[in-house]
């Protein structure tokens, strides 16, 4: 816990601290016509790195033994992280790629963590996984006209 | 005047295509509700972009449904399966679960969903009285008025929120930094984006409301291992009725919880410690305190009460001030921005079918809820009884369309993603969430006020103090700000033992 918190506390005093940087670069006094636009950010990051610095002490002296998780604690945590992060960037990947669009990444997603941590059938897995995005489909973009990220397979299909 | 306003507003609410929306509001916030990772916040933030075509009116009518749904939801998460659904459930769960342990679920349910109702009517009659008067008032404040109730919002929160006041400065300042992340609308000036095109946009409070809530919710029930044992519920109209023939018995517990409700509730943060309070006070002065804990009603009458008229009084500052009382009003908050109306006492002018159609919508709202709660227990139950594998993809899945949708942006997903390992790791240190979102929320009001404060007073910090309004709540945010530094020093002076920090989060 104790580590975890000191990390946090230096990671936002970093965070702080460039946004200073920037803050300063834009002005942080007064304009033509009253503060510039590096003046809020900059009592702001002020004031963070200050309290971070506090927190950050106020680890340092005291003790707690809890740690932030357990590793048997931590590991289902990835089990659920792991699929989501697939999952995103399957939808989207960074860089050229394309992306397979958010209703077959999110079917997929589904269909292998049921598969992978709820050991369904592989028959409800095949429905599940096929039904969901569908229907899915027909809410937002058919009915409520909020077009979602699509890929390859609904370009296939004609949309 | 207010019956006539009122009387508008109810020709608004009970048009048949709005009963409609309240409908579905109800049923889909009751399954927000009950759902474990999707709370009011969250789920008014995912079906936000939904509401972009409909009338204003219809919109806001369907959100706040939404929201008294996932009020009336989090009962049942508490009641059958010892798991609050909301952390202002966490009170009902001292008696609602051994109550249904011992097979009296229909009872408790009864007497949550009952409390539940009297508790938000209590506010909502309140709020029909007061938001007027206190839009009144409002209209007469310029920037430095506003900013200091911005700053008496998160005073109250480092002040009175409980956990490490320090964490929850920070929280603050975060949100703050984050919403000035993008163009700057006052100089035309890019900030904070380090020539990245993808920063150009900001940070949308909604995505981080999905992310923080949503995903990272997720994360921490999965590490603690929640597992859903439900017990059996058995509602029928004969429990009903016995239940309502007893609950006048409570009456006191009722009036206390409504008031400590409402009192707490116009505060941010306020429902969880309202539930909490409320249940301590019923606790003490009950004829037989032993019982609390063990499946007592009252124990069940008195956090509910105290959370729904809370719930429903976070709406009164939003209103009448612009500023939210809870993430979830703070949600409602950006959504009245995005349908292009002003969020404060301009409504009441400018926006009268808005308002007075919201404030009738909160009567017909709870009382259809409450109705609907009653009538389909068995069926709201039933979602938690659908396998883990499943409802965590499908709740993954469902927050993406949301985050996706707000600004048909795919770097919105991957915000998601990180703001959900942002929210499970604060929330293992106890940096407060609540807080960071309603920053991000009210950031750039908050700046704009700050800085035409300072125009106005040639960049004097002065102006806070001389005009007479601003001086009294700068003073009071002041007082909150440094209430955690006088405290022990207080309780030290008076021989008392220092108290360890109530329950983080709001």
């Amino acid at each position: 816990m104790r580590t975890a918190d000191l990390v946090t506390a230096a990671m936002l005093m970093l965070l702080g601290s460039i946004v200073i940087y920037d803050a300063v670069r834009l002005g942080v006094g007064w304009g033509n016509e009253g503060p510039r636009s590096g003046f809020f950010p900059f009592w702001l990051a002020t004031i963070m790195v200050v309290v971070s610095l506090a927190i950050f002490f106020q680890a340092l002296i005291g003790r707690s033994e809890k740690p932030f998780v357990t590793r048997e604690r931590f590991l289902p945590v990835l089990k659920v992280l792991a699929p989501i992060a697939g999952f995103v960037l399957l939808t989207d990947p960074p860089g050229p790629w394309p992306g397979l669009g958010l209703y077959v990444a999110g079917g997929l997603y589904l269909g292998f963590y049921m598969r992978w941590v709820g050991h369904h059938s592989w028959l409800s897995v095949m429905a599940l996984s096929i039904a969901v995005p569908l229907i899915a489909f027909f809410i937002f973009d058919k009915w409520f006209l909020v077009p979602m990220p699509k890929g390859p397979v609904e370009a296939w299909f004609g949309y | 005047m207010g019956l006539e306003n009122l009387l508008l507003g109810f020709q608004v609410a009970i048009t048949p295509f709005n009963l409609f929306i309240a409908v579905i509001g109800i049923l889909l916030g009751t399954i927000i509700g009950v759902l474990p990772g999707l709370g009011g916040a969250n789920g008014v933030a995912i079906l936000l972009p939904l509401t972009f075509t409909m009338p204003p009116t219809s919109a806001i009518i369907l959100l706040t449904c939404i929201y008294w749904g996932a009020l009336f939801g989090g009962a049942i998460t508490s009641v059958l399966f010892n798991i609050p659904g909301e952390p202002w459930s966490v009170a009902t769960t001292f008696d609602g679960y051994p109550l249904a342990k011992q097979g009296q679920s229909g009872q408790a349910l009864t007497a949550a969903f009952s409390s539940s109702f009297v508790g938000a009517f209590f506010s909502i009659v309140l709020i029909t009285f007061f938001a007027p008067l206190l839009a009144e008032v409002a209209l007469k404040f310029g920037p430095p008025e506003f900013f200091a109730i911005q700053l008496l919002t998160f005073s109250s929160f480092v002040g009175l929120g409980g956990g490490n006041p320090l964490k929850s400065l920070v929280s603050i300042l975060i949100g703050f930094i984050l919403a000035t992340v993008g163009l700057d609308i006052v100089t035309g000036q890019l900030r904070l984006t380090f020539g990245f095109t993808d920063l150009m946009k900001g940070f949308d409070f909604i995505v981080a409301v999905i992310g923080l809530f949503g995903i990272g919710e997720i994360l921490l029930s999965v590490e603690e291992g929640l597992k859903f044992e439900g017990a059996k519920t058995r509602m029928n109209m004969r429990v009903v009725l016995d239940t309502w023939k007893i609950l006048p018995r409570y009456y006191r517990t009722f009036v206390r919880g409504s008031i400590i409700g409402f009192w707490m509730g116009f505060k941010p943060g306020g429902a969880t410690p309202a539930s909490f309070m409320s249940y301590a006070f019923a606790k003490r002065f009950s004829k037989n305190p032993e019982r609390f804990g063990k499946g007592e009603i009252e124990g069940i009458v008195a956090p509910e009460t105290a959370a729904h008229a809370a719930g429903v009084a976070a709406i009164l500052p939003m209103i009448t001030l612009g500023i939210p009382g809870s993430p979830t009003a703070a949600v409602m908050l950006g959504g009245l921005i995005i349908w292009g109306l002003q969020p404060g006492p301009m409504l009441f002018v400018d926006n009268r079918d808005f308002v007075w159609g919201l404030i009738a919508s909160m009567y017909t709202g709870n009382v259809i809820g409450v109705l609907m709660v009653l009538a389909f227990v068995p069926f709201f139950a039933a979602i938690l009884r659908v396998p883990f594998a499943i409802l965590t993809p499908l709740i993954v899945v469902i927050c993406a369309i949301g985050a996706y949708a707000v600004h048909n942006s795919m770097i919105d997903i991957w915000y998601m993603l990180i703001f959900g390992v942002i929210g499970y790791v604060f929330k293992k240190l106890d940096y407060p969430i609540a807080p960071l979102v309603l920053a991000l929320v009210l950031g750039d009001l908050a700046e704009s006020a700050l800085r035409q404060s300072l125009i106005m007073s040639q960049g004097s910090l002065a102006v806070f103090f001389t005009r007479p309004i601003a001086a009294v709540i700068t003073a009071a945010a002041l007082f909150f700000f440094i209430l955690p530094v006088i405290t022990p020093w207080w309780r030290r002076l008076r021989g008392l033992p220092v108290a360890e920090p109530a329950r983080p989060e709001a």
